[in-house]
């Protein structure tokens, strides 16, 4: 049973940059800082790259990003990635949660899978509904917070292993379906660096809201549902101490600091 | 300006996600082990499976023998990626690189397929030996011998200073064929299989720096090798060497870089975390210009490197002056760098709980080999004055 697999990634600033700013207009300044494919992402592409090697078939990486999009994405495609569809429209700056879940499930509409992945949520954003809401739109079975995916080859389903409060729950769904990745599942791979070399060979397609049938007045963030009134930075983080010594003394000395707080 | 045209260069995608990559791949899997690496002087067999798992010792192989394919920058971008995190670790692609250079460009067909496989996956490691007790700079007064003897050569002498002498399954060697010839023309360059009957590793030193690497002095005692290891014609040894250094040297100022700008983060992260007098070490004007030179002096080192791989890539006839000219700049700014990297650290620096002494212990030696700074100034000089050699 080959399976033909969409992962969603999302190109975030790169937090190991710790250069995000915020724009005059409230929002991230995306061209301030250097972007990468966001982490949650990576774990989803990591499961379908594993899911491939054992069942065959092959993998489509889906964006919705800048016209810069490309550059983070032959990071999926080196990592072994098949192609890339690449969502990009001028018209799209200032997109809400609403807005994206709806282009993107536009664009999955068009490809044939039998399973999409998404990280859980993005690093840049949070909102962590983009998944259910593409779900939503498209009548897909929603499997969350999967911390093991197995597809059934004979009964042509899918099986989740869903983390709880209390452990996992045991999922299962017809496919295809959409299923959100934990890190669970495991740490994303390098990108091979032969496959760095021929990522260039691969094909990203590009995607209008035209192509896609959508209308330019559609999305944006003049029909933004929600509208972003304040931003403040977090408050300021309390002088570091650093501590020396054996472990011993080290745990002991931690210790003393949380009880002094009131932690331990 | 007069002269042939200035060859740019800019990172393609490719080599800039390749850099990344190593980057991140040198971060978490190579800088945790430098200290202990440079503590124990045991070679890191554990980083050489490491960087021949993620293909990064299959990077300067031909893609028809399962390498990468990559041109010198790219190899150079590789090696300054992991100098960043350990010395010793970048040695064993830099070394790798420059052992097998003469295979790979005067090496037949069916000596190819017979070495650069196990090359290409890291299996074996192979040396480069020229240098002897008797012949550092002055490479042409090689005096270990090889004479022919029906279908073998009987090599008889010794090397010293050979990077990875100890622990290669291959060894490059130089050696004197013939002795009447002209200067250029005396040297004979051999691939050697070890371990092989009369061949010992004598002495390992003990080093400054770059101490996980191992540097090995060998003794040829009637090794006999086949001579269909002898690599391009009786006679090409010296050419050869002469234009794997043309490709080695860059390589060497790549450490150089990554060894600099290595320093330059450790320092730079600790003059924003370290308060006296109630403000960041950094803040204070004499400790921000020191961080402003050593950014300035890396990037116009790793600008001129980069630029050489271009030209050499690129054909240049003046090789040999690009690749003297950024080991010079390099090696020289990497030892200013690290120096300066340990002053900003103060007392903190001059211990090994901080890792800008090893740094500055490994710099020093990327100003002695592949040829002194004097011998690249002597290669420059030779080039600007017209007289070849």
């Amino acid at each position: 049973m080959a399976l033909q697999i969409v992962v969603l990634t999302k190109p975030v600033p790169d937090p190991a940059a710790a250069a995000e700013r915020i724009g005059p207009d409230g929002r991230l300044d995306r061209a301030a800082s250097p972007a990468v494919v966001n982490g949650n992402d990576e774990y989803a592409l990591e499961a379908a790259l594993k899911l491939v090697e054992a069942h065959g078939g092959e993998i489509t990486v889906l964006s919705m990003a800048a016209a810069a999009g490309p550059e983070t994405m032959r990071k999926a495609l080196a990592m072994g990635a098949h192609r890339g569809v690449h969502v990009t429209d001028p018209a799209l700056a200032g997109s809400d949660i609403v807005t994206t879940a709806r282009v993107l499930a536009a664009a999955l509409k068009e490809l044939t899978f039998d399973l999409a992945l998404a990280g859980v949520d993005t690093s840049d954003g949070l909102g962590g509904v983009v998944p259910a809401a593409i779900a939503a739109h498209l009548g897909l079975p929603f499997l969350s917070a999967a911390a093991k995916i197995e597809p059934d080859e004979k009964a042509g389903g899918v099986r989740v292993r869903r983390l709880s409060g209390t452990g996992y729950d045991l999922l299962e769904a017809p496919m295809p379906a959409l299923v959100a990745c934990t890190q669970v599942l495991g740490e994303p791979r390098y990108p091979s660096l032969k496959g760095i070399m021929a990522a260039r060979s691969k094909e990203i397609a590009t995607r209008s809201l035209s192509d896609l049938g959508l209308a330019d007045g559609s999305v944006g963030g003049a029909v933004a549902t929600t509208k972003l009134l304040d931003t403040s930075k977090p408050p300021a983080r309390a002088a570091t101490e650093v501590i020396r010594g054996s472990a011993e003394d080290g745990a002991k000395r931690i210790v003393e600091l949380l009880a002094k707080r009131r932690l331990v | 300006m007069t002269g042939p045209a200035w060859t740019p260069y800019r990172l393609t995608e490719e080599q800039v996600l390749l850099r990344d990559t190593i980057h991140q791949l040198a971060t978490e899997r190579i800088a945790p082990r430098a200290a202990e690496i440079d503590r124990s002087a045991e070679f890191p067999r554990d980083i050489q499976a490491v960087l021949a798992e993620h293909d990064v010792l299959a990077l300067p192989f031909p893609e028809d023998f399962g390498g990468v394919g990559a041109d010198l920058l790219t190899v150079c971008v590789a090696i300054e990626q992991i100098a960043r995190a350990c010395a010793t670790s970048s040695l064993i692609l830099a070394v790798q690189a420059l052992g097998a250079d003469a295979l790979m460009r005067s090496g037949t067909p069916e000596q190819k397929q017979r070495w650069l496989p196990d090359l290409v996956t890291g299996k074996k490691l192979i040396a480069f030996a020229l240098t002897e007790p008797e012949a550092g700079s002055d490479a042409a007064s090689l005096r270990l011998r090889a004479v022919r003897d029906g279908d073998d050569y009987v090599l008889n002498g010794i090397k010293r200073f050979i990077t990875h002498g100890s622990v290669a399954g291959l060894i490059t060697v130089f050696a004197l064929t013939d002795p009447e010839a002209k200067r250029g023309r005396r040297l004979s360059c051999f691939i050697v299989e070890v371990p092989t009957e009369g061949f010992k590793v004598t002495r390992l030193e003990h080093k400054m720096g770059i101490r996980g690497s191992p540097t090995a002095e060998l003794a040829f005692d009637d090794v006999r090798v086949p001579a269909a290891n002898l690599i391009g014609a009786e006679g090409d040894g010296f050419d050869l060497a002469l234009k794997t250094f043309e490709h080695s040297r860059p390589g060497i100022a790549a450490q150089a870089v990554g060894i600099a700008q290595g320093a330059l983060d450790f320092a730079a992260g600790y003059a924003r975390e370290r308060k006296q007098f109630g403000q960041r070490i950094g803040d204070f004007q004499m400790v921000g210009a020191m961080l402003a030179d050593m950014d300035a002096g890396i990037e116009a080192a790793r600008a001129l490197t980069y630029h050489a791989c271009a030209e050499i890539e690129a054909g240049t006839a003046d090789a040999a002056r690009w690749a003297s000219l950024c080991k010079l700049v390099a090696g020289d700014t990497a030892m200013r760098v690290t120096t300066d990297a340990v002053q900003v650290l103060g007392g903190y620096g001059y211990i090994d709980e901080f890792p800008v002494e090893r740094m500055m212990r490994d710099a020093k030696i990327t100003q002695l080999y592949e040829g002194t700074q004097q011998v690249q100034r002597l290669v420059i000089a030779r080039a600007l004055l017209g007289k070849g050699r």
